[in-house]
């Protein structure tokens, strides 16, 4: 209360000296990073840089081994992954992770159980606006879907649950550059009418860090910058590092 | 044609029983990709589950309505049986989840020695037989050589008691949000449980649904046969085992028409070949067909995008 620059409220999502493991070796090495309400928080860096293995550790796979993560006030460091889950976290992970043997339909029910299917009808119609190619394609198993469809799929099934907060782990791999603008433009859409927060892991930095409100650098495990994402944008080692030669 | 018409009824009695049986292997190995050694002696103990029931309700309940002790018999056997299902699950494997690949494996055949003991122990080593009950048969006809085709209602009660249980069960599978969670964790258990689903909750679900399916064959094994011993468990265990296999592991309706396949086999060869080699019959085509078909008949080859 007396320190004038600090956050208005507590963040929703905290993590603080966070570090894991995959057997001996080390992923994250002590890992501090706030995400408030209502923000675009991004996280960039190289690959290996342990930017996933961030966003599998906030859902407890793989658990950190030291560190606290809370969400909404509650530690769930040690929380079974479903059950942090139920807390309204949704996330659009690396790889997709499409239920191939489902259809898109099935997919996104499965999105939604959480809900109880109570708003199902309402969220289907809303994911369908967002991408009318869904639509289309209801009853297409995901597994023949097209890369892009697939990712449209994946951040569809995360909606379905109306998280509170959204993980979207590299949105943006593999499509085509219309397809990227347009699936930035869903989230900031998603953010900006419906105050949904948002922490993004992006290879597309340019991108990223226009449309986040914060962001932080991953260097093997470690944040080694943070700031507003004008900021990074204009910082020449951020430049040299992750925006080189990049026409975007 | 008359010998061949009853063999196939006879047949697709005894295929509705491995099938049932099938599903139940088919199915956990879907979703954790190890083979239940002890699912057939799991039917075997359903079998004497459903005996004892059966003596308890017409000896001492005195329930003259055979439908009714029947539908009783299946009903409590399948909960008994789904219990112990999900208790072999909770005790035998899931302490070894994560572990090394056999060690499940290595533990499902010490469940599956430890439950024809028990039954051994506790229900004596001899057949154990039931009075006989439903002994009508309709004749559809006879032949010119004197040979009567005929349906007996046991095989007709078998023969729609699985249909039911079938269409209810897939029903579960394609329609419900809990089918829809086993659907999930069988194809990517890591995300379904980044979506929410309880994935040891669902496993112990699979193990009941497998032991009640595989309570519905013990009980209409019972029906069919009159009597059940501890060692029953086995050869139906792995005729329906190669079922699963010979449709596709992981396939449900693969499971099913595995069971039917397997069971026209062995009663067609019994009739026109040697009923010894009835067995090697059986295990011949599935050795064949893996051949051709390495994923089984309905299995999928594995393609999908990454
Ligand atoms: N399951 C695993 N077992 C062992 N090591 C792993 C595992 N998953 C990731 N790693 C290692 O952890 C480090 C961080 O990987 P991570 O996937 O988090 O990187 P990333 O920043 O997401 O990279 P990319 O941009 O390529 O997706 C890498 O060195 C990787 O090899
Ligand atoms: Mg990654």
């Amino acid at each position: 209360m007396s320190d004038p620059t600090a956050p208005a409220r507590e963040p929703l999502l905290t993590l603080r000296g966070v570090k894991t493991f995959y057997g001996n070796i080390i992923a994250l090495k002590g890992v501090d990073l706030d995400v408030h309400q209502g923000e675009i928080v991004t996280l960039i860096g190289a690959n290996g840089a342990g930017k996933s293995t961030l966003m599998m550790t906030i859902f407890g796979n793989p658990r950190a081994r030291e560190g606290t993560i809370t969400f909404a006030g509650r530690d769930i460091t040690q929380m079974p992954t479903h059950e942090i889950a139920r807390l309204n976290i949704a996330q659009s992970p690396e790889g997709r992770r499409i239920f191939g043997r489902m259809t898109v339909y099935e997919n996104l029910q499965v999105g939604a159980s959480l809900d109880g299917g109570v708003h199902f009808e309402e969220d289907l119609e809303r994911v369908c606006t967002i991408f009318p190619r869904l639509k289309e394609r209801l009853h297409q198993r995901g597994g023949t879907m097209s890369g892009g469809e697939q990712q449209m799929l994946a951040i569809a099934r995360a909606l379905m649950s109306r998280p509170r907060l959204l993980l979207l782990d590299e949105p943006s791999l593999g499509l085509a550059p219309l397809v990227v603008k347009q699936i930035f433009d869903v989230i900031r859409e998603l953010n900006e009418k419906d105050g949904m927060t948002v922490f993004l892991v992006e290879q597309n930095a340019y991108h990223a860090l226009k449309l986040a409100h914060r962001a932080y650098v991953m260097v093997t495990g470690t944040i080694t910058m943070s700031g507003t994402g004008a900021e990074l944008l204009a910082d020449p080692q951020v430049k040299a590092a992750y925006l080189e030669g990049g026409r975007h | 044609m008359d010998v061949f018409v009853q063999q196939l009824i006879n047949g697709l009695t005894l295929g509705s029983i491995y099938g049932l049986i099938a599903i139940g292997y088919t199915m956990v190995f879907g979703i954790i990709g190890m083979v239940n050694f002890a699912h057939g002696d799991v039917f075997m103990l359903s079998a004497f589950v459903a005996l004892i029931v059966f003596l308890v309700c017409t000896a001492w309940l005195g329930i003259g309505s055979i439908a009714l002790a029947l539908f009783i018999v299946m009903i409590v056997a399948m909960l008994v049986t789904a219990l112990w299902g999900w208790t072999i699950e909770r005790v035998a494997y899931r302490p070894l989840r994560g572990s090394f690949r056999l060690a499940p494996l290595i533990s499902a055949i010490g469940m599956s020695i430890f439950l024809s003991n028990f039954v051994q122990v506790a229900q004596g080593a001899r057949n154990k037989p039931i009075p006989p009950m439903v002994q009508d048969v309709i004749v559809l006809w006879t032949g010119p050589t004197g040979y009567t085709v005929a349906l007996s209602y046991k095989q007709i009660i078998i023969m729609a008691v699985t249909a039911v249980l079938l269409t209810i069960f897939w029903y579960v599978v394609q329609k419900t949000s809990l089918g829809r969670a086993q659907r999930a964790c069988e194809q990517d258990r890591k995300m379904a449980a980044l979506l929410g689903i309880d994935v040891d909750r669902t496993i112990s679900l699979t193990f009941v649904i497998g032991a009640a399916l595989a309570a519905v064959a013990g009980t209409m094994y019972l029906l069919y046969y009159g009597v059940v011993s501890f060692a029953d468990g086995f050869v139906p265990g792995v005729k329906a085992f190669t079922a699963a296999v010979l449709g596709g592991i992981g396939s449900l309706p693969g499971a099913v028409l595995g069971g039917l396949i397997i069971g026209l086999i062995e009663t067609m060869w019994s009739a026109y070949f040697s009923i010894e080699y009835k067995d090697v019959a059986a295990f011949s085509i599935l050795a064949i067909v893996l051949i051709f078909m390495p994923s089984g008949i309905l299995g999928r080859p594995e393609v999908e995008k990454v």
